[in-house]
């Protein structure tokens, strides 16, 4: 009750400083987006898992303060990854996603409202977000204001008269600033409470067990109903003078840190540098590089000492200590560069990324000849794959 | 009391500065030079569709969430 109270007093806080953020500030200009159209095939490969499909966006202004926007994305999944391997049997599912907005420019600000539905045969979820955002100090800054809610709905194949709720609420704040006339910075502040069943119902925890052949068995996992976090992140931009060997050019460099923690214990760290290089006839190259790291939820072990040895257990090695390295890149050659028909501009990309996950407390246990406990580590590797067309009309 | 006074003028005081501060601002970049912030390898979101995708890759194996950015806004270049 008294969480319900607390979150009604902070919802009735952020509309106030919306109201009088919008009525504050003297009109000037907003900038809507670009018409566009984009289209893009997924590829995801790693740890057992395939992840494939696709996703089209379209955005287009109508008259000249209100922009819509249509999402269609989908999941077609075949997953035969380590947890499934060894407690389950491989299975395959399809998620899909629809998501419309739309924007509404008022003199210098833009307000934003949308609204998503994403369905998979075990897990339903709704999600309606509004969001402000205004320019001032003569565009040199840009400030945001978000909220959204999502109701989800969990199931279990396994079982038919399974269902459980998740209640979930996001809060954002964000700023956006230009430095100077060659880098601009924006910081993003996000606060997310979840409430409700928040643990794989497939999933399942490892304790030893003195009884078993193997030496240990495995237990529901048992997860809090609550959870709130904290994510700050800061990103950054610079436009690089660039003299080739033959010509002037210009490149951007750009740099990102996040800093989160939750209630559950997690702090995680994750830091990203990249750098984007324009070539003569439309050709333009990124190159990128991502570090993250997490500790452990409190309640997670990869091996309890016995049934039942405390309130809440996971054994999700999304909740273990871990680290990730990424490196990747996109190729875009722009097709249409000075309008076609009814095509202002025109690219075709393509964007590859490796990721290396290292577990440090999570055991691969299709070793089956190491001791209980001393099984090796485990890790992976994913490679993902993106093509994409993108249409500014 | 007196000193309960003193702190709600000294923050009267404090925000009617930062008020006139806010007011006299100039901006120290002017829009003729902004070429370079406008140019679109200067956007965050050059490829949102791609973005958001790489973003759900990451949610879905990492325990950390939100703050990823795409809330709009820019520079207020164009």
């Amino acid at each position: 009750m008294a969480v319900v109270v607390v979150v009604t007093r902070l919802i009735k806080r952020c509309l106030l400083v919306m109201c009088l953020l919008c009525g504050a500030v003297p009109t000037l200009a907003g900038v809507l987006p670009d018409d566009r159209a984009d289209a893009l095939y997924h590829s995801y490969d790693g740890g057992g898992v395939e992840i494939t499909g696709p996703s089209v966006l379209v955005l287009k202004k109508v008259g000249q303060n209100v922009a819509l926007s249509g999402n269609y994305y989908v999941d077609s999944i075949s997953s035969a990854s380590i947890d499934v391997v060894t407690t389950a049997s491989k299975y395959s599912e399809e998620r899909t996603e629809y998501s419309a907005g739309a924007d509404y420019m008022h003199g210098n600000s833009i307000m934003s409202v949308s609204y998503t539905n994403s369905e998979e045969d075990d897990y339903q979820s709704d999600t309606a977000s509004f969001g402000v955002s205004m320019d001032m100090f003569g565009n040199m800054t840009t400030v945001s204001l978000g909220y959204a809610r999502s109701w989800d709905t969990v199931e279990n194949n396994n079982d038919p008269t399974f269902s459980k709720d998740v209640d979930r609420q996001n809060f954002k704040v964000g700023l956006s600033q230009v430095l100077t006339r060659d880098m601009i910075m924006e910081v993003n502040y996000e606060l997310i409470t979840d409430e409700g069943f928040l643990n794989n119902p497939y999933r399942s925890a490892r304790y030893v067990d003195p009884n078993s052949s193997i030496g240990y068995s495995y237990e529901p996992e048992i997860y809090p109903n609550t959870r709130t976090s904290n994510a700050i992140a800061v990103r950054s931009i610079y436009y690089l003078p660039y003299r080739a060997a033959t010509s002037e050019a210009t490149v951007a460099a750009y740099a990102e840190y996040r800093y989160f923690d939750d209630s559950w214990n997690i702090t995680a760290h994750n830091i990203e540098i990249g750098y984007v290089h324009p070539f003569p006839a439309g050709w333009v190259f990124e190159g990128r590089y991502r570090y993250y790291t997490q500790d452990a939820a409190d309640f997670y072990s990869d091996l309890f000492p016995r049934q039942d040895s405390q309130n809440f257990l996971s054994r999700d090695k999304e909740l273990s200590k871990f680290t990730s390295n990424t490196i990747g890149f996109t190729v875009s050659y722009d097709f249409v560069q000075n309008g076609w028909y009814a095509i202002d501009r025109g690219s075709i990309n393509f964007a590859y990324d490796h990721i290396l996950f290292d577990y440090d407390d999570f055991r691969d246990l299709r070793d089956t000849n190491a001791a209980v406990g001393k099984e090796p580590l485990y890790d992976f590797s994913a490679d993902v794959a993106q093509v994409f067309v993108s249409i500014w009309f | 009391m007196t000193v309960r006074i003193k702190s709600t003028s000294l923050f009267m005081v404090a925000c009617s500065l930062l008020l006139s501060a806010c007011a006299s601002v100039e901006p120290w970049v002017k829009p003729y030079e902004r070429a370079h912030l406008a140019d679109p390898i200067m956007n965050f979101q050059r490829n949102p569709v791609s973005s958001s995708y790489m973003t759900h890759v990451y949610q879905a194996r990492e325990g950390a969430r939100g703050a990823e950015g795409g809330h709009g806004g820019g520079c207020g270049c164009n």
